[in-house]
């Protein structure tokens, strides 16, 4: 398994991670040989084998559709890195 | 009082309750040593104030005569993986430094309800993800433990539990709280010559603790032995509506329920675990160990487990990639580190946020992570680790047909030296070539010591057990440690 540095800067970007150009390259390599190293699971036959989705069989439980919190903005908002008026405030998304 | 440090949990709690020495006495005497205990760099942060008011708690209810709770009086230390009221919660990361939540993780509440304190939030591999804590953004662990051979190489205390075996094994602290999600409470516990158990996944809520990989993350307790482990676990388990997989079950009295002779039982010994290039002395302390489960009266049974070797490379599917949707949350808005370039947009700040905050490990799991979820790669990665989960898991539900538990080692190798392992990621990840199998199965398991190595260090036994069954789990931990006789500790030289 290859994985260029094109792809770290691809999936770095999918991962919203900014990344520079001499670590996609350094990294390239490393990523490379961990996915070269997990692709032996392509050697198991899993053709009639289903996907595990819950370690231990549990029912997953239907809880009463009532309010059980709110009127604790401050404390929602206390560790924000920045908050405003009540709101968590962000850079400009619309011109 | 120096000496009240060197007193377990189950001592601790049996000595405040008979007024031997108040809950008091105990905290100071451990605030003591975790302030002298600095060149471990086993703490994030101390927290003196609350294992003294915890015990005053104590002692005031004591003296007014009513019924103490099951761990009054003991100060433990918590992996800085549970979120805390008002004390600040890192997982060793720059992203959440000065995050101070403003609610209390289930386990650290149950514990705090059980009548014990908290001296500080432990040191830990970056978000637990690492073996040897030296991927924390404040610095590595040291181990308290050193080599016979005279020198000082600093050694791994293992990981990602490792503030949390360095203090119980330097006795800094009579227990503390660890999280496993492939063997972070095992091969730590193995490291440094302590115990420690991952219940059954679902015993412990999962609430307020920080996400790694939430299909595997468990919490557990790490103590000096197999009795103080079944009484911390006792405290930190329990049924948690705010938790969607916690296990609705009452928890088990598993103290009381001790019993160490293996009559009539049955111990598996998985041919698959015998692993290239294991070191003799691990293959011998496993001989020893099986040695002393027939001399305990159990019956050894030879079992296969033959999807072994692609556990550990299905675990590096499926960490990763709860791990990269778990993280996605680090975004610089609403809580945590934000780093805004000059004239960035949105999209520009979320990736400079991400850039500074997350260590290079945790990068790496990331891409790993959004790399086998994303398009076109999906069903070759990630389908098919989580079909190859399925095929350990019935390995293991096979196995139960033949045996009650299953003895192994718990790491391939003694502690190693900081450094040794970390310029090779793929080198690190072997390290838990035993643990993950039970991990990705959700199954109870316990490191507990065993004996030294030729340089004077701790090896460690692992038992894993069918799912619920925590009490055959200790129990075979109980037999192993009544006849391993450890009593190693490391001499003190911080």
């Amino acid at each position: 398994m290859s994985v260029d540095t094109a792809t770290v800067k691809r999936v770095a970007k999918l991962a919203r991670i900014a990344i520079r150009d001499e670590e996609a390259s350094r990294l390239a390599p490393e990523l490379g040989n961990i996915l070269g190293w997990i692709e032996q699971l392509g050697e198991v036959d899993t053709s009639s084998v289903q996907p595990m989705t819950a370690v231990i069989p549990n029912r997953l439980r239907l809880r009463d559709d009532v309010v059980t919190d709110g009127n604790i903005r401050a404390q929602v908002l206390a560790n924000a890195p920045q908050a405003e008026h009540g709101f968590f405030t962000v850079p400009k998304v619309i011109e | 009082m120096s000496d009240l440090t060197d007193l377990g949990i189950r001592q601790i709690r049996d000595g405040v309750a008979g007024g031997d020495f108040s809950a008091r006495e105990v905290a100071e005497a451990f605030n003591a040593a975790v302030a002298a205990a600095k060149p471990l760099n086993a703490f994030i942060v101390e927290t003196p104030d609350h294992a003294l008011a915890a015990a005053d708690k104590v002692d005031q209810a004591r003296a007014a005569g009513e019924t103490l709770p099951p761990m009054a009086g003991v100060p433990i230390g918590m992996k800085d993986l549970f979120c805390t009221h008002g004390v600040q919660t890192t997982a060793a990361s720059h992203i959440l430094e000065g995050f101070k939540p403003e609610y209390e993780s289930t386990v650290s509440q149950n514990l705090w309800n059980a009548g014990a304190g908290m001296l500080g939030k432990l040191n830990l591999d970056q978000f637990a993800m690492g073996s040897s804590n030296e991927t924390s953004y404040f610095g590595n662990v040291i181990s308290p433990w050193r080599r016979n051979d005279g020198g000082n190489a600093p050694l791994a205390p293992g990981g990602s539990s490792g503030g949390s075996a360095a203090v119980v094994a330097g006795r800094i602290a009579p227990g503390a709280t660890g999280t496993d999600t492939g063997g972070s409470i095992r091969q730590p516990a193995a490291f440094v010559g302590i115990s420690g158990i991952k219940p059954t996944y679902g015993r412990c809520s999962r609430w307020g603790t920080i996400a790694f990989a939430s299909s595997l993350d468990q919490a557990g307790p790490m103590a000096r032995d197999v009795r103080d482990c079944a009484i911390m676990l006792e405290a930190m388990s329990g049924f948690d509506p705010k938790d969607a997989t916690s296990l609705d079950l009452p928890v088990p009295k598993w103290e009381e329920g001790l019993n160490a002779s293996m009559a009539g039982k049955r111990v598996g010994i998985p041919r698959e675990y015998r692993v290239d290039n294991m070191p003799e002395e691990i293959e011998a302390l496993w001989q020893q160990g099986i040695a002393w489960m027939r001399d305990a009266g159990a019956e050894i049974v030879e079992v296969s487990l033959p999807h072994t070797r692609y556990a550990l490379p299905a675990y590096y599917i499926i960490a990763p990639a709860e791990a990269s949707s778990n993280l996605a949350r680090y975004d610089g808005v609403r809580f945590g580190q934000r780093d805004l370039p000059e004239g960035a947009n949105l999209q520009d700040m979320y990736a400079a946020t991400r850039e500074a905050g997350f260590g290079d490990e945790v990068k790496r799991r990331i891409l790993i992570g959004t790399y086998v979820l994303s398009a076109g790669f999906y069903d070759a990665y990630f389908t098919q680790a989580s079909k190859v989960r399925t095929l350990i898991a019935q390995d293991f539900e096979r196995a139960w047909k033949r045996c009650d538990v299953l003895l192994t080692p718990t790491a391939p190798s003694a502690a190693f030296a900081l450094g040794e392992k970390s310029a090779d990621p793929l080198a690190m990840y072997l390290n838990d070539v035993f643990t993950v199998p039970s991990s990705l199965a959700g199954l109870p398991a316990m490191s507990v010591p065993g004996g030294l190595d030729k340089a004077g260090l701790p090896l460690g036994l692992q038992v894993i057990g069918r799912a619920l069954d925590e009490q055959g789990v200790l129990d075979a931990a109980l037999a192993i440690e009544e006849r391993a006789g450890f009593v190693a500790r490391p001499e003190r030289w911080w």
